[in-house]
């Protein structure tokens, strides 16, 4: 199934109503059988790029490319190449699983025999077979998604949309979904398109991450080279007394630069690497402050948007919403 | 798989999914059975005397309100199959649609199946009702037949009417807000009184532009004179060329909300 085109934009550009630029001229390259992370908070622009990628949503500038296909002129064929789980599990409560399956697949023009093995196929790999036959109301936060999943898969796309797709899942649901979706890349040489706001979900399962602000890129790379241009480790302290909290910054500041972190304590970015620790903690017995919190913390991607954005990942769109798409 | 898809086999499995949906929710469907039997009932019992009044063109005055209930159930139907649709919109599962090879023809008319059917079984219980409590059609069997298509043909319009309103608000509720308001035009038409005896001349003037007095009397046309062709051309007539607009303004709303490439 591995094709030789995947994703590619230049400029990307979508303009909503009051002059609001959604995404703001974003390039991509995602290559063939990749998993791609887009990682970002709450109205960055994630779900705009994705229903602009999947022929939903027309550019307001810049081009792309799906498949081989123009998302703007050769819809058709993009639409025909992909699968798209998007932001909430778009299903109709009043229907079964077994329901949705056979409707997706007639649409996608299966004949009638194909559609019955195919549902059947889909609804064993995403252990729904039990629940195949009740209504959609019935079912699970869980259980929404691996069928949202399965409707995507219905007709074989060679590249996979999923827009945060674990969002609201409990651990064990989201381990399932992630080791589908690794499976699909992995077995099928499936490329998926990832959106994401979890930090661990693009660190464990793209292999290559994207991270959008205010629909902009702001860093890109695999997890592994991303964090690397971070580089150093921080140190994290909080003071036993409160009153302390001056004299410890000013011992840990002699290891590093401050960086954001708990308003109870300090935390530095250690210059010596994790090498420093054990200096950090002699320092402190020197100066007898004693911590009730010390932790050592290697570096995350959201260190690389905190370094990249000046913000936290975490918070940091809560207070956008992504505009939703309107017709024009 | 890249065109798009045979038209008949899309058409029969959105049609499929909208009977489904219809008939999973009695509280949508009972309704539109009762309600307007309950009206016919109480308009019935407060207004026979009416059929009294020289130049009223019926014996009874349930022959001549019968035509009114298929009315009203068509409006039931309206509102239910723009909701229905809204709820796509709103859950997004008319993007699910939209990312499949579906032809935009085929969702409106999938969608209006589950109008077609509903209409179809209304109509029969209102004729049922009717004939149980006395009711004799003038224009025989082929009139009941008749009856009944133009009672779906009426649903069907309206559902375009639905689905168009559903397809520019994207909102359920704003649906529901409309109804009242497509109640004050089924109120302001010839459904309680013959046009030729309402003394109220605003009134008449209103009932005589307001198409909905068409629909009825062409229903009606067929309970109480049998075979009167005016009737039956204007209420056909306006039936189709409702319908056909709706069809083609939902068609050009799909096509604005849709957006895809």
């Amino acid at each position: 199934m591995r094709d030789e085109h995947g994703i590619q934009a230049e400029g990307l550009a979508r303009d909503f109503k009051g002059g609001i630029r959604a995404v703001d001229g974003i390039e991509l390259a995602v290559a063939p059988g990749e998993i791609y992370g887009f990682l970002g908070p709450n109205g960055a622009g994630k779900s705009t790029t994705v229903h602009m990628l999947t022929t939903l949503l027309p550019p307001s500038a810049g081009t792309a490319r799906v498949a081989g296909f123009d998302v703007a002129h050769e819809g058709q064929q993009v639409r025909a190449a992909i699968g798209a789980a998007l932001q909430e599990a778009a299903l109709d409560p009043l229907l079964t699983g077994r329901e949705h399956l056979r409707l997706q697949t007639a649409l996608h023009g299966m004949p009638k025999a194909e559609r019955t093995v195919r549902s059947q196929t889909l609804l064993e790999r995403v252990g729904l077979t039990e629940a195949a036959d009740r209504k959609v109301k019935t079912y699970s936060g869980g259980m929404k998604r691996r069928l949202d999943l399965a409707l995507a898969l219905a007709h074989e796309p060679r590249i996979l949309f999923l827009d945060e797709p674990t969002t609201g899942l409990d651990p064990q649901s989201r381990n399932a979904l992630w080791a589908e979706v690794a499976r699909l890349a992995r077995d099928e040489g499936v490329t998926v398109f990832l959106t994401t706001q979890y930090l661990e979900e693009a660190d464990v399962l793209a292999d290559r991450v994207g991270i959008i602000d205010h629909g902009r890129i702001v860093a890109e790379g695999t997890p592994i080279s991303l964090k690397a241009e971070i580089g150093r480790p921080s140190v994290e302290a909080i003071p036993a007394a409160p009153a302390d909290l001056v004299p410890l910054a000013r011992v840990l500041e002699r290891f590093g630069e401050p960086v954001p972190g708990s308003p109870k304590g300090v935390t530095v970015r250690l210059d010596g690497g994790e090498d420093a620790l054990a200096d950090v903690v002699r320092a402190l017995d020197v100066e007898g402050l004693h911590v009730s919190h010390l932790q050592l913390h290697a570096p995350t991607l959201d260190d690389v948007f905190l370094a990249k954005t000046g913000r936290s990942l975490e918070g940091a769109g809560d207070e956008l919403e992504e505009p939703e798409p309107v017709p024009a | 798989m890249t065109g798009h898809g045979p038209l008949l086999l899309q058409v029969s499995q959105l049609a499929r999914r909208s009977v489904l949906r219809t008939f999973r929710q009695p509280i949508n469907v009972v309704p539109s059975f009762l309600f307007p039997l309950m009206l016919l009932a109480v308009n019935v019992g407060g207004l026979r005397a009416a059929a009294d009044l020289p130049g009223f063109p019926a014996d009874s005055y349930l022959d001549f309100a019968l035509a009114f209930t298929f009315l009203q159930g068509a409006l039931f139907a309206t509102t239910n199959a723009g909701t229905d649709l809204a709820r796509d919109i709103q859950t997004g599962f008319l993007n699910r649609l939209a990312l499949t090879p579906m032809r935009s023809a085929a969702l409106l008319l999938g969608q209006l199946a589950g109008v077609v059917a509903l209409a179809l079984l209304q109509a029969t219980l209102y004729l049922t009702v009717g004939i149980a409590a006395g009711v004799r059609p003038e224009s025989g069997v082929p009139g009941v037949v008749l009856i009944v298509l133009l009672g779906v043909l009426v649903a069907l319009a309206f559902g375009a009417i639905g689905a168009f309103l559903a397809l520019r608000t994207g909102s359920g509720e704003a649906i529901q807000a409309l109804f009242p308001l497509f109640f004050v035009f089924l109120f302001l038409s010839s459904m309680n009184l013959p046009r030729n005896l309402i003394e109220i001349e605003w009134f008449r003037t209103v009932t005589t532009i307001n198409p909905v007095s068409y629909l009825i009397e062409g229903i009606r046309s067929l309970i109480i004179t049998g075979w009167d062709a005016q009737a039956l051309l204007l209420g056909f007539g306006l039936a189709a060329g409702i319908g056909s607009v709706a069809l083609a303004a939902a068609g050009w709303a799909l096509r604005g909300r849709l957006a895809r490439s």
